[in-house]
């Protein structure tokens, strides 16, 4: 198929993939904030997302197949790139690009190392610290695994850095994804730029704000 | 004024190349870039040097032949500005200007500053074009254009071809180039018929000379000369997709 093999063609799949990813994101961002109401909030939310297992799995590998995807991709992308690029200016002043649009790969990567970190933590259950049991309504507790998980400080800071990459991922896949489906204009173009940025923003503050409630103490077992 | 010069030499196509110093004594601000290097190479050749070989041609900004990286931004970064329209009263006496070739996979170098740039004709020759019959001069106006179309078309073809927007790209990308062309002819009625195989033929051609792909960083349009938008990239990107379900 074409659009496999034209650059163009595959920035456009990298630009649904990462819009797919975004829209997650935001879903997820709800969800999440429903620890803020407390053991009965998140712990509801947990129990009626995980209702109809057929539907969670095929979710599941939806979203496994659009990472695939935007990975794929990204890396051969940035490697085609790297190599026609012989980068061997003895001095080189970029006027635009930016720390975030030139390390895209990185942030990328890091990403993927949180993902999978936090997928083996909260969804597999596999790192030391997490703390399996059910609550007062047999429900499984939620809120008690991320509480006491995230009362460590080394793990609540390791998500905040990576919500600092994601940051810096979409301050520049925001306004990029953008520019790739063509859904821009010359009044667009600078506005984007900074709407990403501050979209970004908050989506960062806002994930940030549930390790940090929990590590000031505001949010108790 | 006296300046510093770093320049890029290279004896040719597959010679390693390096940067050697140069003096530039007694510059007039009134001189442009290239007539400083004129000079500098009347002394050169005087001692019985290798002068230092440059593109250029009309030196009045419209060829697109001048190619030089100064200070690390091709054409020396003022703003709109070609290498051979950048003048000397924008240095100061005492600087030192390090000047270097476009650099990219699909630009190899041929001498010293010059490159070649065939790649963007590659580009060219494989959709930058209307098909029509020859024979006798068609009306002017037996084709109607709206006046923002054509205002539009003419934005795109201010490109002149230079390659700045590729020597600046960290991708070694050649789409603004490229959506500048197919955004020309995606503007005009003349350009319809041939639209879809256009943008599919010249972004394939792109990726075959070795140019990279896209990743939105505008660096291009920073360095272009000509202050081509990347309103123009997403056009093209725009245009690909409409290819697609032709
Ligand atoms: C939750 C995770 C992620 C989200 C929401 C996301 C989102 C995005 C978006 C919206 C873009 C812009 C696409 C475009 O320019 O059209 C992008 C680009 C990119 N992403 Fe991701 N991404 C994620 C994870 C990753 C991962 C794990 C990698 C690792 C390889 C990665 C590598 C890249 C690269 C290299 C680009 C730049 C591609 C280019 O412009 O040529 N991303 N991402
Ligand atoms: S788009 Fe601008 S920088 Fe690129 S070739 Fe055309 S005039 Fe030169
Ligand atoms: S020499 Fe023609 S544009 Fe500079």
């Amino acid at each position: 198929m074409r659009i496999l093999s034209s650059s163009v063609g595959r920035k456009i799949l990298m630009s649904i993939t990462g819009q797919l990813l975004i829209i997650f994101i935001l879903i997820h961002l709800i969800g999440n904030s429903t620890i803020f109401f407390g053991p009965n909030g998140i712990n509801a939310y947990a129990e009626h997302l995980h209702s109809l297992p057929p539907l969670v799995w095929a979710f599941r590998l939806f979203m496994l197949a659009a990472i695939a995807v935007h990975i794929a991709y990204g890396v051969t992308l940035t490697l085609e790139n790297k190599a026609a690029n012989p980068g061997a200016y003895a001095v080189k002043r970029n006027l635009k690009a930016s720390f975030a649009s030139e390390n895209m790969i990185w942030t990328g990567l890091l990403v993927l190392c949180f993902i999978g970190y936090h997928l083996l933590q909260f969804t597999i259950h596999g790192t030391p610290d997490v703390v399996v049991g059910l609550d007062s309504a047999n429900r499984p507790d939620v809120f008690r695994m991320v509480v006491t998980s995230f009362g460590n400080a080394l793990i609540s800071l390791a998500y905040m850095f990576a919500m600092l990459m994601l940051f810096l991922h979409l301050s520049h896949g925001i306004p990029s994804f953008l520019q790739t489906m063509g859904w821009n204009n010359e009044k667009t173009i600078p506005a984007f730029g900074t709407g990403g940025k501050v979209i970004s923003a908050i989506l960062m503050l806002a994930y940030i704000s549930i390790p940090a409630v929990i590590l000031a103490g505001l949010l108790k077992l | 004024m006296n300046l510093t010069l770093h320049v890029w030499r290279q004896s040719g196509p597959k010679a390693p190349g390096k940067l050697e110093q140069y003096e530039a004594k007694n510059v007039s601000p009134d001189q442009s870039f290239l007539e400083m290097l004129d000079e500098v190479n009347e002394h050169l050749i005087k001692e019985g040097k290798d002068p230092i070989a440059f593109d250029h041609d009309c030196r009045e900004g419209i060829c697109g032949m001048c190619s030089q990286v100064i200070n690390g931004v091709p054409h020396g970064g003022q703003e709109r500005t070609t290498v051979c329209q950048l003048h000397m009263r924008r240095f100061n006496d005492g600087d030192t200007i390090y000047i270097e070739p476009w650099r990219a996979l699909a630009f190899p170098i041929q001498k010293d500053l010059i490159v070649d740039r065939n790649a963007l004709e590659k580009i060219m020759q494989a959709g930058g074009y209307t098909s029509c019959h020859t024979g006798g001069v068609a009306d002017g106006n037996a084709i109607l254009v709206p006046k923002q179309d054509a205002d539009y078309a003419m934005d795109a073809a201010e490109c002149i071809g230079c390659g700045a927007c590729v020597a600046a790209c960290p991708n070694g990308s050649a789409m603004l180039y490229t959506s500048a062309k197919v955004a020309q002819l995606a503007a005009l009625p003349q350009g319809q018929a041939e639209a879809a195989e256009r943008v599919c033929a010249m972004t394939e051609a792109m990726q075959e000379a070795g140019f990279g792909n896209c990743s939105n960083h505008y660096e291009c349009m920073a360095a272009c000369p000509k202050g081509i938008n990347v309103k123009f990239i997403a056009k093209l990107n725009r245009e690909y997709q409409k290819a697609l379900f032709k």
